[in-house]
């Protein structure tokens, strides 16, 4: 397994490399730069700005720069927020931003694949529609129409929630709202994943032994079947990890929550290289992650797929 | 940066139009002093001399304090200052500072702190992207552009600890109003020196203004807190102003709604009517010095020498139709380059301005045969602005007014932003093109400079030598009768030369709750919050 794992974290250094070297040119190409605006500013200012932030030196000597400093471990200024450095920034975002968006995976895991066990345990009966109705409902309204609607009636007309912010970090109230429109597309989601594979396990014949051999239909389902249903889960949970905690960018700026996906946002329209840069490969190495981290589970999971 | 008007007539309009938020009575203040405001989108920078945003100047007021300050009238009032006086030949200014100024840490505030900080902002290793505003001032601009490498012979000194005097390259007319603007700001040289760039942060921070800066989330708030050391503090009712950066207009409402913040920075268009409806005397609009305007390109054709045709597309432009029912939020339709509300000045209008609407377009016709146009031979033009949904509507009602009129043929193309910058600025692919321009302070030059031919926003190209001259001379006049004279005749040209046709000038819009007062906006968009209080509510 150590091998394996160090494999893998090896074999994504080249990855890494070739994300940041595409990245870095691809955004260079983008037309505009940092300091264009309305108000153009005078030539001399304009090379002025580039020389400190040394844009006036060619490209590839910019990109060796780059390299140096990031293998430095440091992302360099932003070049919008100028009183912060990239990493900074990143560091100050990140936190939020895994907060909500591991809340919501766990809410994700915990509800949806307890309502699909269920949806598949009660298979073509009034629970498995319901929760199915619901499911497809989840599945197909997006985040950037639920989550005004949940504000609306609960922060709006109700009041009982605040419809913005992220308070001082510890005040639940703030979250409830982000939380839940983040989580439950995924609810949906990870139900119908968990009632489809359930319904496949529990007619296997492995089961159908255990049923055989008296077990109760509880340690059946719980001892035997979960482990084998949850495997497409968890395949879908890596990817949508890093997706959920890098990509709630709609619910991060609908709720002004100070997330990282922003960033990501921002940094490109206003054509803040390094903020850019930085968020791209700090994307780059959690997929890495997660992607390991769930084949990792796999093992685990399913004994059959361990990686030697 | 950018902005707008009024006039004869226009403060009567905008009264009717306008609800403000006013709390009668005599105050009763709550019990809370605290502030909410959603202020945009987050600061680049609270260094003043650093920062470019409308939004980070908003802070930066409430934190540090200019000699002087641009009240709500829009006059140039004593700030740090008390007082100053010019020299006959206008060329040297002498400030007395108020006395026993300090910092927000306790320590004497004195005309060197001004002298460092204005040596700061002209020094190209800062990377100032405004210290052009600097440049009336003697060797400001060599300095900014490293011809002059001595940063201490800019026209600056302290006199004593309590004077402060600057010399000027020439008479300058509108100094005193230009260094109201943010980037005159003063910063504090031993704090900038213990922690280097990172001196803008809370418990770093050193500021001379009513408030201090006591938390700064990135994306999620900014607060600041009265300045105990402030000169005026005893008259400053606020214990806290919080801003919000919410960029996202209809989230900034729902917020306010939700009761999370007393002032938005924007109001949504698309809102306007439910606002005026639901939130009766909550909304509050003023003049703005900014206008909204498109721009031929004067290098191509089909607008190169070809002033008959441009003619023709802006008369057919109904102004009207376009603030009443596209912006609907108090906008007024342009025909000048200068929006009327700068005291003393008289803006130059278009000489259709009071032609009716079908009068102007059998006018226009006659324009559009000339320049050999006409249904047989339809004009082919392509309309350029940056993507968003407000200028989208705007362009398609332009576009098919001039179908309907002329039968002009016109293609719609839409750039991101820093994209449409660079198309615009190249001024090859660009025929027609949307463009907007906010003054940095309230005086016609502001406008003027803009358009001579070797300004950084002249897109159109504009190049009239005679223009150029005027606004040359008119900024080294002392005469301000001169002066005002020069530019408006410089103006005159503009509207006959119409290198660009104005739309609406810019208001300010924000809601306000009923029990917040003194939240008065000038013309330049500026508020001080040491003004505002909260009422019992």
């Amino acid at each position: 397994m150590f091998s394996f794992v160090a494999k893998r974290l090896l074999g994504a250094v080249p990855t890494l490399f070739v994300i940041i070297t595409i990245a870095f040119f691809m955004i260079r190409l983008a037309p505009g730069g940092p300091f264009d605006s309305e108000r153009a500013v005078p030539p001399e200012i304009q090379a002025n700005l580039n020389k400190v932030y040394h844009l006036d030196q060619p490209l590839v000597g910019q990109y060796w720069l780059y390299l140096k400093s990031v293998l430095g471990g440091n992302f360099g200024p932003s070049f919008s927020y100028k009183d912060y450095s990239v990493t900074e920034l990143i560091w100050n975002g990140f936190p939020v931003s895994m907060e909500l968006g591991l809340t919501a995976v766990f809410l994700a895991v915990l509800i949806g694949g307890s309502l699909g066990t269920l949806a598949a345990l009660r298979q073509n009966r009034p629970a498995d529609y319901t929760i199915m109705t619901a499911a497809m409902t989840g599945i197909t309204i997006p985040n950037f129409v639920m989550a005004p609607l949940l504000t609306l009636v609960l922060g709006v007309y109700l009041r009982l929630l605040p419809v913005g912010g992220w308070g001082n970090g510890h005040e639940i109230q703030y979250k409830i709202l982000p939380i839940v429109a983040l989580a439950l597309p995924q609810i949906a989601y990870v139900s119908r994943l968990t009632r489809g594979s359930m319904i496949e396990v529990l007619r296997s014949n492995f089961i159908r032994t255990a049923r055989a051999k008296g077990l109760s239909e509880w340690l059946t389902v719980t001892r035997h079947a979960a482990r084998a249903a949850f495997l497409p889960v968890v395949s879908y949970l890596g990817p949508a990890c890093a997706g959920i905690i890098t990509g709630s960018v709609v619910i991060e700026q609908i709720f002004s929550i100070p997330g990282i996906g922003r960033y990501f946002i921002q940094g490109a329209l206003n054509r803040d290289y390094t903020l850019v840069m930085g968020v791209v490969i700090f994307y780059g190495v959690l997929i890495i992650l997660f992607n390991l981290i769930v084949d990792v589970l796999y093992g685990v999971l399913d004994p059959k797929l361990a990686h030697r | 940066m950018f902005r707008t008007r009024a006039v004869l007539g226009f403060g009567m309009a905008m009264a009717l139009l306008t609800s403000t938020a006013t709390v009668a009575l005599a105050q009763t203040l709550a019990d809370s002093q605290v502030l909410r405001i959603g202020n945009g989108s987050e600061p680049q920078t609270l260094d003043p001399q650093i920062s470019e945003n409308v939004q980070d100047s908003h802070i930066e007021r409430d934190l540090y304090e200019g000699l002087v300050v641009i009240d709500k009238d829009g006059k140039v009032a004593p700030g740090q200052a008390e007082s100053w006086t010019v020299s006959p030949d206008g060329i040297t200014y002498t400030f007395k500072l108020r006395p026993n100024l300090k910092w927000s840490d306790g320590t004497p505030l004195t005309a060197e702190d001004f002298v460092y900080s204005w040596q700061r902002s002209v020094d190209p290793a800062t990377g100032s992207k405004y210290s052009f505003l600097f440049y009336p001032i003697k060797n400001a601009e060599d300095i900014a552009n490293a011809r002059n490498k001595d940063i201490k012979s800019l026209g600056v000194r302290a006199v004593d600890p309590q004077t402060f005097e600057v010399t000027l390259k020439a008479p300058t007319g509108y100094f005193l109003k230009l260094i109201g603007h943010a980037r005159f700001l003063p910063v504090n040289k031993a704090s900038i020196t213990k922690y280097g760039n990172q001196f803008t942060r809370p418990g770093n921070l050193v500021t001379n203004g009513a408030f201090m800066l006591k938390e700064w989330t990135p994306q999620s708030r900014i607060v600041v807190v009265k300045n105990p050391n402030y000169w005026d503090a005893a008259n400053v009712k606020l214990s806290e102003v919080d801003y919000y950066p919410i960029e996202n207009q209809n989230e900034e409402l729902k917020r306010y709604r939700a009761g999370e913040l007393d002032v938005t920075n924007e109001v949504p268009s698309d809102q306007v009517d439910f606002i005026r409806k639901d939130l009766p005397g909550e909304l509050k609009i003023v003049p703005y010095l900014g206008s909204y305007y498109m721009g031929f390109n004067l290098e191509q054709p089909p607008f190169k020498n070809n002033l008959k045709l441009r003619q023709a597309l802006s008369m057919v432009v109904d102004r009207e139709a376009i603030v009443s029912k596209i912006t609907k939020t108090g906008e007024q339709p342009a025909y000048s380059w200068v929006p009327p509300g700068i005291a003393g000045y008289q803006p130059q209008y278009v000489e259709w301005k009071d032609l009716s609407m079908p009068e102007r377009i059998a006018k226009a016709k006659e324009l559009y045969k000339e320049a050999g146009y006409g249904p047989d031979h339809p004009l082919n033009l392509e309309i350029m602005y940056n993507t968003s949904e407000n200028h989208k509507k705007i362009m398609i009602a332009i576009a098919a007014m001039m179908k309907q009129a002329l039968g002009v043929n016109v293609t719609l193309v839409n750039q991101e932003f820093k994209v449409f910058l660079e198309t615009r600025k190249e001024k090859k692919a660009t025929q027609l093109f949307r463009a907007g321009w906010i003054a940095d302070y309230s005086d016609p030059n502001t406008f003027a400079e803009l358009l001579q031919s070797d300004a950084g926003l002249n897109d159109m190209g504009y190049n009239n030598p005679e223009y150029d001259k005027l606004v040359k001379t008119a900024a080294i006049t002392v005469d301000p009768e001169k002066r005002v004279q020069m530019l408006e005749e410089a103006e005159k040209l503009i509207v006959h030369d119409l290198p660009m046709m104005p739309i609406y000038d810019y208001v300010n819009k924000r809601l306000i709750k009923p029990y917040v007062t003194g939240f008065d906006m000038n013309t330049l968009g500026y508020f001080y919050s040491k003004n505002v209080s909260i009422a019992k509510h």
